[in-house]
């Protein structure tokens, strides 16, 4: 039997697993990627696209802000190009009473950089006439935007390759431990790995490879409903999502230069985790035709050409495990995004990158620890 | 599922749908009828009759001989089959079926959403076109060769005024003398495959004496005609610019001669496709079959899918043509019967699969004698179209593939966006495969087949109950 040698062992290539690999070979370490599929086959690859900051948990926004900071040096930091607009976001209310709450969010220092700035009234209808009559307010984030997601991870894995990492697809991680200091993690087909340092980037399977360790945490997988229009001038730069507390008026679209027009939420389906695929649900569609004739009545008119949906991990308090294992030394983890960890992928590469390599980060990554599992059940929605 | 609930029910309580109301749809609605059931029969056309047999819109008033020439007697046998049964069916025409879920479909009728519950589905969902990209081909006045039959039968209008007609397979042959006989000029007759392709097949096409000699029929009146009928050609270039379209066509025969045929509308296409999505939705297994290089659906002879209580019958289970797709529609009928342990005369089902076996090795016979060319997919420009909706090249699908590692169709779609757009695939994605496989050096088959999603038509967003909303809205 082979056995191969690496300073750190990624599990898991989505784009969490990708970025990690690329930054960890710009600090130098060696790297081997284990991905069960294809790089990026699941979220990572089929999400809606928002490279969005505005709305998050407070607590998140400074490692958002240097994802973004990121976003914006790409595509010369990894030499391709993933489609990043920064187009501007626009978080809307259906309530007069939520646009107080908009501008708590906006007046909050974490989210000074966003430079939010809230509409209401007559200027918010003159500013975004196409907005129904029953939108009240929205908050505009100018530097917020969205990219190709289908394109991300393969993207960021390639510039990893290229750096010197080594990428393995189509094969599945079943076991991982630690033995005498050394990580060991066998593979579906018999291959073995040894390892310093371990990550686990694994989203929606994160927790079957964590519970190995003793560190089981209440994650479910839920999939987000996505559909999408046949292309029609592009005129909507902005990405639009409403902001509510009612799980079915959550509707959010992007236009993209070549004229489609992307819708997503309304509902979330249960994925099919033996045959690996969450399907869209017919529901759905009707869901989001109605919501979206609710919140801009014009462009309800078009065809529909496309739905799908994609496997994501949500954890209770809807924020990722993100930091060193509470257990095991040389451990880490990174998964759980909690559909919103497209627009983090390449700050959470990085901060892995640099606590790995240097045993500390910059960024507060604290709220994620994995440990709030193992002491406290009394777990609070923190992000939107 | 579908499935526990077969055996158990009453017949009168069993919610029976079929998806599609062509020969095969009629012919396997009329068979449970006689057994006694009341089936739910869903089509997205106006009116029954299906691909080859479709009815002219109500007002329209050519006899059946100028609709359906050699075929006239069939199709008014075939309508009046559906005449008859009318009172006795639930048919509910203009409704689409856009999606599924075990045990429900979802329609869309007139704008307007609905669901029909089903203990067992049917689906006879016919074929579409089956295309080979060509340089050029996105210019205005080039069809699929169904496409310009449509034009021609329903609504009695040419493609052009100077058409070529290019591609292989019977079809090719076909809408041209149908053209000829309404009056259009038919430029050329252009066959990419050979004669001598078609004499090794002869043998398999002698199953069917009747239709080879139809087929040498329509190839006569076409040389009469004096039309120029080319085979073994190789497909170069449609000619034209943006703002005026097609203005002429240019192949390479089989002796290397460059031809070039001015017109001002082509019509392509290589046999036809299946149309499995809905099946595929429904998760039912798909095969590749060798003799005609595509992926059909798996069933077993009579008609089941490997999902139980989902069964499928005619062109859209695999290509037999029409005459396969009534004793098929017969066949998938007592399939079902059986399947609900309702009396099935053995005789019965014993002539449904001798007639069928006859007409496989007919159709098998055509795959030889008008192959899919998939070699010109290789040998496509890397300037050319491959995905007409989205406008990729072949040079960039196959950058993906080659730089991206996009081995896979599904994978090579996301990357390049070749399957993406209006078509859903219908009419690039087995070129695409091709190209793929070319670039990736591999088996068609190997490159995989693009997944199903719904919806299976683009699907327009006001539905009736939005446009109500939108009515009473200030
Ligand atoms: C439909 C949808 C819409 C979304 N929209 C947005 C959005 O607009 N904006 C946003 O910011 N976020 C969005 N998200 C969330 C975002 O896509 C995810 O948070 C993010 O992609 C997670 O990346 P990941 O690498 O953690 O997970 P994944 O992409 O799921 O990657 C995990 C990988 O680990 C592999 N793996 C698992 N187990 C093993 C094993 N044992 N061995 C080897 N490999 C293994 C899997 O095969 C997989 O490829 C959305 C998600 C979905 C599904
Ligand atoms: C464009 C074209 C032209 C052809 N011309 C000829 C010809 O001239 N001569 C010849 O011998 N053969 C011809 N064929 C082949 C011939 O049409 C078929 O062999 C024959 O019609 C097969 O019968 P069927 O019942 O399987 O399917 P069809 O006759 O195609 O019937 C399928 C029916 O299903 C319906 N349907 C499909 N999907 C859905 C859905 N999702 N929801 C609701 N309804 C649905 C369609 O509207 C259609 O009415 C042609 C095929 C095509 C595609």
């Amino acid at each position: 039997m082979s056995i191969e040698k690496t300073d750190v062992l990624i599990v898991g290539g989505g784009l969490m697993g990708a970025a990690s690999a690329f930054f960890l070979r710009q600090r130098g370490k060696s790297v081997i990627l284990l991905e069960r599929d294809q790089i990026g086959q699941y979220a990572s690859g089929v999400n809606f696209g928002n490279v969005r900051r505005q709305g998050r948990f407070l607590g998140q926004l400074e490692l958002a802000n240097r994802s973004f900071a990121l976003w914006k040096r790409l595509p010369e930091l990894i030499d391709d190009d993933l489609e990043f607009i920064p187009s501007g976001h626009m978080r809307v209310c259906y309530r007069e009473d939520e646009i107080a709450e908009l501008e708590a969010y906006a007046a909050a220092p974490e989210a000074r950089e966003l430079d939010l700035r809230i509409f209401s009234g007559r200027e918010l209808h003159e500013r975004f006439p196409f907005f129904g009559p029953e939108v009240k307010g929205g908050s505009y984030a100018p530097h917020d935007g969205h990219a190709n997601p289908r394109l991300a991870a393969p993207a960021f894995a390639r510039a990893a390759r290229r750096a010197g990492a080594t990428i393995e697809e189509r094969c599945e991680v079943t076991s991982v431990q630690k033995v005498g200091g050394q990580f060991r993690v066998t593979t579906s087909d018999g291959r073995e790995y040894r390892a310093e340092q371990l990550l686990i980037t694994a989203g929606a399977w994160g927790e079957k490879l964590s519970a190995q360790f003793g560190e089981p945490v209440p994650l479910i997988a839920k999939g987000p409903q996505m559909s999408v229009t046949e292309p029609v001038p592009y005129v909507l730069k902005t990405v639009i999502g409403v902001y509510t507390k009612i799980p079915e008026e959550v509707l959010y679209f992007r236009q993209i230069p070549r004229g489609n027009i992307i819708i997503g939420g309304c509902n979330h389906s249960k994925p099919d985790m033996l045959n690996r695929r969450a399907h869209f649900e017919p529901q759905s569609l009707l869901k989001q035709l109605q919501q979206m004739h609710r919140l801009a009545p014009h462009m309800a008119n078009l065809n529909i050409i496309r739905t799908w949906s994609g496997i994501e991990s949500y954890l209770p308090d809807s924020l990722p495990v993100m930091g060193p294992s509470g257990t095991v030394d040389g451990l880490y983890y990174a998964f759980g995004f909690s559909g919103h960890g497209f627009q983090l992928g390449p700050g959470v590469g990085d901060v892995m990158a640099e606590l790995i390599s240097t045993g500390s980060t910059s960024t507060a990554i604290e709220p994620f620890h994995i440990r709030r599992f193992a002491t406290s059940s009394m777990q609070r929605s923190k992000a939107s | 599922m579908a499935t526990a609930r077969l055996k158990n029910l009453q017949k009168d309580a069993l919610r029976v749908v079929i998806v599609g109301a062509g020969p095969a749809g009629t012919r396997c609605a009329e068979t449970l009828v006689a057994a006694g059931i009341r089936p739910i029969l869903l089509d997205e056309n106006r009116r029954d009759g299906g691909q080859i047999y479709r009815r002219q819109p109500e007002g329209f008033t050519r006899d059946y001989a100028t609709l359906y020439g050699s075929e006239a007697e069939k199709a008014r046998a075939l309508h009046q089959s559906f005449d008859r049964l009318r009172e006795r069916i639930d048919y509910r025409p203009d409704t689409l079926v856009w999606s599924l879920t075990p045990g429900q479909l979802c329609c869309v009728s007139q704008g307007k959403h609905t669901t029909v519950d089903y203990d067992a589905l049917i689906l006879c969902t016919g074929a579409t076109d089956r295309l080979m990209p060509i340089e050029g081909w996105q210019l205005a006045g080039t069809y699929s060769l169904g496409g310009a039959q449509i034009a021609l039968k329903a609504q009695a209008v040419s493609i052009g005024r100077r058409v070529v007609f290019l591609g292989s397979g019977p079809l090719l042959y076909l809408v041209a003398s149908q053209y000829l006989k309404a009056g259009a000029t038919v430029a050329a007759v252009l066959d990419t495959s050979p004669l001598r392709k078609r004499i090794a097949a002869l043998p398999k096409l002698l199953a069917r004496p009747g239709l080879l000699f139809t087929g040498m029929k329509l190839l006569a009146q076409l040389y009469l005609a004096r039309i120029p009928v080319h085979l073994g050609v190789e497909p170069q270039q449609v000619l034209g610019d943006a703002a005026s379209g097609v203005s002429a066509v240019r192949v390479r025969t089989s002796h290397g001669d460059n031809l070039q045929f001015d017109c001002d509308a082509l019509a392509l296409g290589y046999h036809l496709r299946p149309e499995t999505q809905l099946a595929d939705l429904a998760g039912c297994r798909m095969r590749f079959q060798e003799v005609s290089q595509q992926w059909v659906l798996d069933t077993d002879g009579e008609g089941r899918t490997s999902v139980r209580g989902v069964y499928a019958a005619g062109d859209g289970a695999r290509i037999r043509g029409a005459d396969a797709a009534e004793h098929a529609g017969r066949l998938v009928a007592l399939a079902l019967l059986q399947d609900l342990q309702q009396p099935v005369h053995g005789e019965a089902l014993a002539l449904q699969r001798r007639v069928l076996a006859v007409m496989d090795e007919f159709s098998h016979g055509l795959c030889q004698a008008f192959p899919w060319p998939a070699a010109q997919a290789k040998a496509l420009a890397d300037e050319a179209i491959v995905c007409r909706c989205e406008m990729i090249t072949a040079g960039e699908l196959r950058s993906v593939v080659r730089e991206k590692g996009a081995c896979e169709v599904n994978r090579a779609k996301a990357f390049s966006r070749v399957g993406m757009g209006r078509c859903q695939g219908r009419y690039c994605s087995q070129a695409g495969a091709e190209v793929i496989a070319a670039a990736a050096g591999v088996a068609v088959e190997r490159v995989g087949r693009q997944r199903g999603q719904a919806p299976v038509k683009p699907l327009s967003m006001l539905t009736e109950e939005l446009k109500q909303a939108e009515e009473v809205a200030p």
